[in-house]
């Protein structure tokens, strides 16, 4: 086990930001904390790297107690979500910045700044100035930057967040797929599921300081926790099982659970209809709940809805 | 008891920074704080001083004092006003040359202002005492102003004037309460300057208007009544220490309120009514150059017409050798001084603003005691200072009234709060994540501050440097009391010629500040290109 955190506590003062949590991460793999923001997964990310320090509890690495050696020793690289590129250095002096401490020689580090800026697909960018580059650019070269020295373990502090809608989709299947392919062990903090989901082999949600619930995306997915976390994994709407003809005690539907079928077997009325990107959502009214679906039909129309398991997650 | 140990290493980092933090406070100690009590002792020793105090004398000076610098202080803030606005917000032609024409009266010898203003008034009086003085402080208005306003968000202003405002109205409902920190910031900088000016109240008061400083210049050196002149060095230690300390509180609402933006995006064409406020710029520049034009053709125009020959007596001791060196020497001597200076300074202003922003990050409430220790030379007298000097200084190893160290030593006294102004907001703005990212790369933190720090404050650096280096080469109040005769700096030459009679001595004197002015005015070109946009406080 490369990671492992023992019961680590963080505390402020008086508020305690990180309560008692234990996480190990395997050599190779990438583990998402994924939680809504102030749920002190920036905090725990911070305490991996050695910028906070735990109150109690510790952060292993292969059994060693790191509590001793500070953030420069560590080896583990950090990926802000706003880049911190060095304004004074140009591509390139950023990229190579980690190997120069390390005492790397210049022939060595350049060729290996060559191949980063490959491998983040900038090539040709090594004598740019960081101011004059765009957001996913500066991501891109903050990535290049944290991973030339071969860091042991890759801390990503919310690393797409600042970027827009389109080029985040973008960046979430390459940064995925640079982390497979680089065999890097990683943890990534971020409040998107989508993000989590997309490049974490697990998933670790966190409320309130505390991790609720690990495992592989698609379980945490389909079998939430409980109702806090099934909520924050986009399900709006709590029934009992029997409603979607399922043998358990109770499940969260999201948007796209209902949807109109002329074969399905509910029915109610259109009270509501918006245009999302790729789809029309809605808001049918059954027996007096109000339930959302998707479907082409038009305010007023009584309509027939069938559900669609995918998105039906069983509660806790 | 883990909770125990993380409060320690919180604990651990302030007690380090609160180590480092004696150095400075040694330096102020040893070169500030021990001889000026050492000259309120000898004050208080002698008896009388509570009599000084009560005497209807020297309310009427205290009235006097306050009284113009508050004008002073008016006169300024009205004047920058328009410039900061110019310079936060307008992008027209010509504004490289408004920034560096500000900045050049701020940064003019003392003795060299008041004989400009007195080529217009030659008696002297109280109007051209506060026009030199806020002559000498619209820059520091304009700059701390500006500075905040080319900062905050336009957006709220756009918003006030959709909701209905007019221009005016929305000026004065949600732009002004938003620089209110900065105005009054500024203005409590300049009410400290004014109310311890020290050349420009000699040369234009002579005998007649006398201020608490020059007053104590006076009693000491002509009368020495140090019962009287510690009594008025009291008075005004603690009237500064009121002003510092709402300065700091204004300081503090400031930096908590900086919603910050870049420059660029905000600076545009002025249009309609801003066009009076851009002129009224204009006009302001117009009076700031005029003593500096008035000085030059004076230094040029003898009875006889236009001559050289105050340049030319430059290379001589003065009118039947009013000197003991010759203006070249003294010229020489300065360059030297200043230079000293400087590098002590920077050496202590900078160790200082690193303490500083260590100690900020650590907590508690050490940063600001520091803050405001480090500018408390700025408003003690620095005849004070001076004549405290010649008093404890030779208890330091080897007499140290004789050594070449000491001008030098009690003019980076006054130098060092405007290094520690220029570099610490820069110091300030560095995201500290900035420092953390390099740490995760393997930088120590000694790396990390030269990799980092250093390279992101150079310029800023480099400007104080040119700063400090033309206040001290300027400075007169404490350089009149400690340099000797035979090796005097140029402001000390010029006061002493001036003193004497002799068309060649005030033609040279006149010469002399000239000279001084074409230094200070290089430099400062030199620190405009050299500024790091939107940084500084002064």
């Amino acid at each position: 086990m490369a990671l492992a955190l023992g019961s680590i506590t963080v505390r402020y003062g008086r508020t305690t930001a990180v309560d008692g949590v234990s996480l190990e991460v395997a050599d190779g793999e990438v583990v998402a904390l994924l939680g809504p923001s102030g749920c002190g997964k920036s905090t725990l990310l911070r305490t991996v790297a050695g910028l906070e320090k735990p109150s109690a509890g510790a952060v292993r690495w292969d059994g060693a107690d790191l509590a001793g050696v500070p953030v420069h020793r560590r080896g583990f690289g950090l990926v802000f979500q706003d880049g911190q590129l060095f304004p004074h250095r140009s591509v390139a002096g950023n990229v190579a910045f980690g190997l120069r401490m390390r005492g790397v020689d210049r022939e060595e580090r350049d060729k290996r700044v060559v191949s980063l800026l490959e491998l983040v697909g900038l090539d040709g960018y090594a004598d740019r100035r960081v101011t004059q580059l765009s957001g996913g650019e500066q991501q891109r070269v903050a990535l290049a930057r944290a991973l030339a020295p071969s860091p042991r373990l890759l801390l990503l502090d919310e690393p797409l967040s600042a970027l827009d809608r389109a080029l985040r989709e973008q960046l979430a299947v390459d940064l995925a797929r640079l982390l497979r392919e680089s065999a890097t062990t990683a943890l990534v903090v971020t409040h998107d599921h989508d993000e989590a989901f997309t490049l974490a082999d697990r998933v670790a949600i966190m409320s309130r300081g505390r991790v609720v619930q690990v495992g592989p995306p698609a379980e945490v997915w389909s079998a939430p926790v409980d109702v806090e976390t099934a909520k924050f994994l986009g399900c709006g709407k709590f029934v009992p099982g029997s409603f979607v003809g399922l043998d358990v005690a109770r499940v969260g539907l999201r948007a796209t659970a209902l949807r109109v079928d002329a074969d399905g077997p509910l029915s109610g009325t259109v009270v509501e209809r918006v245009h999302r990107r790729d789809h029309v959502r809605l808001l049918v009214e059954i027996d007096g709940e109000e339930y959302e679906a998707v479907g082409p039909v038009s305010v007023g129309d009584r309509v027939r809805l069938a559900i669609d398991l995918d998105g039906v997650a069983r509660v806790g | 008891m883990a909770q125990a140990r993380a409060g320690l290493t919180l604990v651990s980092a302030r007690t380090g920074w609160s180590a480092a933090a004696l150095l400075p406070l040694a330096f102020l100690g040893l070169f500030f704080a021990w001889p000026v009590l050492a000259i309120v002792t000898l004050g208080l020793r002698e008896g009388g001083v509570l009599d000084a105090v009560l005497a209807g004398e020297t309310w009427e000076l205290v009235g006097f004092t306050l009284g113009q610098a508050l004008a002073s202080t008016a006169v300024a803030v009205l004047a920058g006003m328009p410039l900061a606005f110019v310079l936060a917000r307008c992008r027209i032609r010509g504004l490289g040359f408004v920034r560096a024409a500000v900045m050049v009266p701020f940064v003019l010898p003392t003795v060299v202002v008041g004989l400009a203003f007195r080529t217009f008034w030659p008696d002297g009086g109280v109007l051209p005492i506060v026009l030199a003085n806020a002559f000498f402080n619209v820059a520091v208005v304009a700059r701390t102003v500006g500075g905040l306003w080319a900062h905050t968000d336009r957006r709220a202003e756009d918003a006030a004037r959709a909701l209905g405002a007019s221009r005016p109205r929305a000026f004065l409902s949600v732009v002004l309460p938003a620089l209110a920190p900065a105005v009054g910031s500024a203005a409590a900088v300049v009410f400290l300057f004014c109310a311890t000016s020290f050349g420009v109240v000699l040369v234009l008061g002579g005998s007649r208007y006398r201020t608490l400083e020059t007053e104590i210049y006076l009693r000491t050196v002509e009368l020495f009544d140090l019962s009287g002149a510690a009594a008025l060095s009291l008075l005004q230690f603690a009237a500064v220490l009121a002003v510092l300390v709402l300065g700091a509180l204004a300081r503090r609402r400031r930096e908590t309120a900086l919603s910050l933006r870049g420059r660029e995006e905000l600076a545009r064409r002025p249009s309609g009514g801003e066009w009076y406020v851009v002129l009224a710029a204009f006009a302001v520049v117009a009076a700031l150059l005029t003593p500096v034009v008035g000085l030059v053709t004076r230094s040029l125009s003898t009875r006889d017409g236009w001559s050289l020959a105050g340049y030319a007596a430059l290379a001589t001791r003065g009118d039947r050798g009013t000197l003991a060196v010759t203006g070249i020497d003294a010229a020489l001597n300065s360059v030297r001084t200043a230079f000293d200076a400087t590098a002590v300074a920077l050496v202590v202003g900078v160790f200082s603003a690193v303490v500083l922003v260590g100690l900020r990050r650590a907590g508690g409430r050490f940063a600001e005691v520091l803050d405001t220790a480090l500018m408390l030379p700025l408003g003690v007298s620095a005849v004070t200072v001076g004549f405290g000097y010649l008093i404890t200084m030779d208890a330091l190893p080897g007499d140290f009234r004789t050594s070449p160290l000491l001008v030098p030593l009690a003019q980076a006294l006054v130098v060092t709060p405007l290094v520690v102004r220029m570099v610490l907001p820069v110091l300030r703005a560095v995201d500290e994540r900035l420092r953390q990212a390099a740490a995760t790369l393997g930088a120590s933190p000694a790396r990390v501050w030269r990799e980092v720090d250093l390279p992101l404050v150079g310029r800023s650096l480099a400007a104080a440097a040119g700063f400090g280096y033309v206040v001290a080469l300027g400075e007169f109040g404490a350089t009149s009391f400690l340099a000797r005769p035979e090796s005097p700096t140029l402001p000390v030459v010029i006061a002493r010629l001036m003193s004497r009679p002799g068309e060649l001595n005030s033609q040279m004197a006149y010469a002399a500040c000239a000279l001084l002015m074409v230094v200070t005015v290089g430099c400062v070109l030199l620190i405009e290109r050299l500024r790091v946009p939107s940084s500084g406080e002064f």
